[in-house]
């Protein structure tokens, strides 16, 4: 039984979409619990999945017993169960959020909501590129859904865009896959490192280009300079809970570059090897810029927490741009930070538009507001979490990336763009926080309004950065264990296609 | 054959390029259905063309035709034929909702 885990968290969210699917005519009271259910369940196959690979350990899954790299494989490493967990925890959350009435602003939405996660899980889990590309569509078919749940022109113009472009880079991922079977005669990701270093001069060009057409799909996702504009309007557009479990949708191109960088172009490709290192640090350290400098200029505060996720996948790729294994695994312990802190203010924002009427949540002074200390409290926390202040995980997180940093030639470049971004993100959410609480009417709450479940989620997720800075030590030894293992590929190789087929 | 190819694939990929960019969202999804069309080519080239050589194991073939490309193509047919028809429904509900079919909306009003 025990050897099927690999597989749980992929067939666990399909069966309790199509089971959801089916029993639609159930009051919806029932279709929540099952919902929710079954994300918590997906939070207990993360945490056994993590304990059984906690020792360095790669499970893989052959699906049908094909043996790799014939058929398609499942691969679980520390970096795969890591995102597992972050998912699962996000989108519980976001889903107890929605629970609270959005999920009835349209049809199907627990249904999207778990074919949603069935992506995403399948997309960290698979060891297969052309795999990864299914499992990319079934992501962003749920996303369109998603995001266009509940209607409205905003909605719908914003998510025109979001699946034009996606579309067009579905494309260019097929351009890319096709190429790379095309010289190497395979799509598995171990067995296409492997045979990287194989390469002769005459198809070096070919699968460079592949490769760098991946790197610019995969850029696309993750919302990196200069294929970012598509996320503002998106995310600012749709839904509270949708936007949150959002936060976690440009980490999978993230994941996917970490992936393409240390694993097919690592350091066992030969003349390939390290093929991103020359782009991925100049685009993150101008994403950053860029997106920060949207943060500044934002007009209301989703738009602003929009931003805020272009500036994380900036600082994000920054520190797996440094190209050493201390710099990703800071990255990798930003990672869960950053994913949790925009979640939380995803759904805080939610919660302050909602008592602002009119004005929603642009900045305008003379807003109304109920429960100002409360709310504005929460969003203190959000802001010193998402700027970086001590003494919360967003500060050890930018001291662990900038520590990294030191040994590299670029260090004045990094310290200067990561250490002004930072002040521009402290001065724009203090502007915002004072626009939004210092300068607002404060009136009673309505009747019967019930505070404690409305912003329990946000919470939950802002004491799970909490839990980042209690527990940094054992986190941070995880990521420092990920990054060292994703930086010897050898181990994720002979793990995959068994040491008698490794050279 | 080979040329032929190449230049069906070339033809189909600019033309989908140039439509993809056009301002109304009618020839925006005609030419993300030429985009798919043509990488959907491409992928099945990948596998090398070949005549009348069989894609299973066969004791009388002299040869064999790589049968991977044709169940990836099939799958990409799949995958971008469900996507046109999201796009396209997307996209009247956009003209409806937006009551223009330039896909950034009418800003003027």
């Amino acid at each position: 039984m025990m050897q099927h885990l690999v597989i749980a968290p992929v067939l666990l969210p399909l069966l309790a979409g199509i089971a959801l699917l089916l029993l639609r005519p159930l009051p919806i009271g029932w279709r929540r619990v099952l919902s929710i259910l079954a994300v918590l369940a997906q939070v207990g196959l993360a945490l056994l999945l993590l304990a059984r690979i906690a020792d360095g350990s790669i499970l893989t899954y052959a699906l049908g017993d094909w043996p790799a790299p014939y058929g398609i494989v499942l691969v679980a490493d520390r970096l795969a169960a890591g995102m597992l967990l972050i998912t699962a925890l996000l989108g519980l959350l976001a889903l107890l959020h929605a629970s609270r009435g959005t999920d009835l602003e349209g049809r199907h939405f627990h249904v999207l909501f778990q074919l949603q996660l069935f992506g995403l899980n399948g997309a960290f889990l698979t060891g297969d590129l052309f795999n990864l590309f299914v499992f990319f569509e079934i992501l962003l078919l749920a996303s369109y859904g998603l995001l266009l749940h509940g209607g409205g022109p905003e909605r719908t113009r914003a998510g025109l865009h979001f699946v034009v472009i996606n579309l067009a880079g579905s494309t260019l991922f097929l351009f890319a896959v096709g190429t790379l079977y095309g010289v190497l005669g395979t799509l598995n990701m171990a067995d296409l490192a492997r045979r990287m270093a194989q390469v002769g001069p005459a198809e070096l060009g070919l699968v460079q280009a592949a490769g760098l057409l991946l790197f610019g799909v995969f850029a696309l996702k993750a919302a990196l300079v200069p294929l970012y504009l598509w996320l503002p309007a998106a995310y600012a557009g749709t839904s509270a809970p949708v936007a949150a479990l959002f936060a976690v949708m440009t980490k999978v191109g993230v994941y996917s570059i970490v992936r393409l960088d240390t694993l097919i172009f690592g350091t066992q490709a030969g003349d390939s090897a390290h093929l991103l290192g020359d782009w991925l640090l100049p685009l993150a350290l101008v994403t950053l810029a860029l997106g920060m400098a949207g943060v500044v200029a934002s007009t209301g505060l989703r738009q602003q927490t929009a931003y805020l996720v272009v500036a994380s996948v900036g600082t994000l790729l920054t520190a797996a741009g440094l190209g050493t294994a201390d710099g990703l695994a800071a990255g990798l312990y930003y990672l869960p930070h950053t994913t949790f802190a925009a979640g939380a203010l995803f759904l805080l924002a939610d919660g302050i538009a909602r008592r602002r009427g009119e004005l929603a949540d642009r900045f305008a002074p003379d807003g109304s507001m109920s429960h100002p200390r409360l709310l504005g409290g929460l969003f203190f926390i959000t802001a010193v979490l998402i700027a970086g202040l001590p003494p919360l995980s967003g500060f050890l997180a930018k001291f662990l990336i900038l520590r990294a940093a030191l040994p590299h030639p670029d260090l004045a470049w990094i310290m200067t763009v990561v250490l002004v971004t930072s002040l521009l993100a402290v001065i724009a959410l203090a502007r915002s926080g004072s626009v939004l609480f210092y300068r607002a009417r404060v009136v009673n709450a309505p009747a019967g309004e019930r505070l404690l479940p409305e912003l329990a989620p946000a919470t939950a997720l802002l004491l799970l950065c909490l839990g980042l800075v209690l527990w940094a030590g054992p986190v941070h030894e995880y990521s420092l264990r990920t990054a060292q293992q994703l930086y010897h590929p050898q181990i994720y190789i002979d793990a995959v296609l068994g040491r008698e087929v490794a050279p | 054959m080979e040329a032929l190819v190449a230049v069906i694939i070339g033809v189909l990929t600019a033309c989908g390029v140039y439509l993809s960019l056009r301002r109304r969202s009618f020839p925006v999804v005609l030419g993300i259905t030429l985009l798919s069309y043509a990488v959907n080519l491409f992928l099945f080239a990948m596998g090398r063309l070949t005549i009348g050589q069989p894609a299973v194991i066969d004791a009388a073939a002299t040869g064999y035709t790589d049968p991977l490309p044709q169940a990836l193509v099939l799958t990409a047919i799949v995958i971008s034929f469900a996507m046109t028809a999201f796009v396209i429904m997307l996209a009247l509900k956009a003209r409806a909702e937006l009551g223009d079919d330039r896909v950034d909306g009418n800003r003027s009003t």
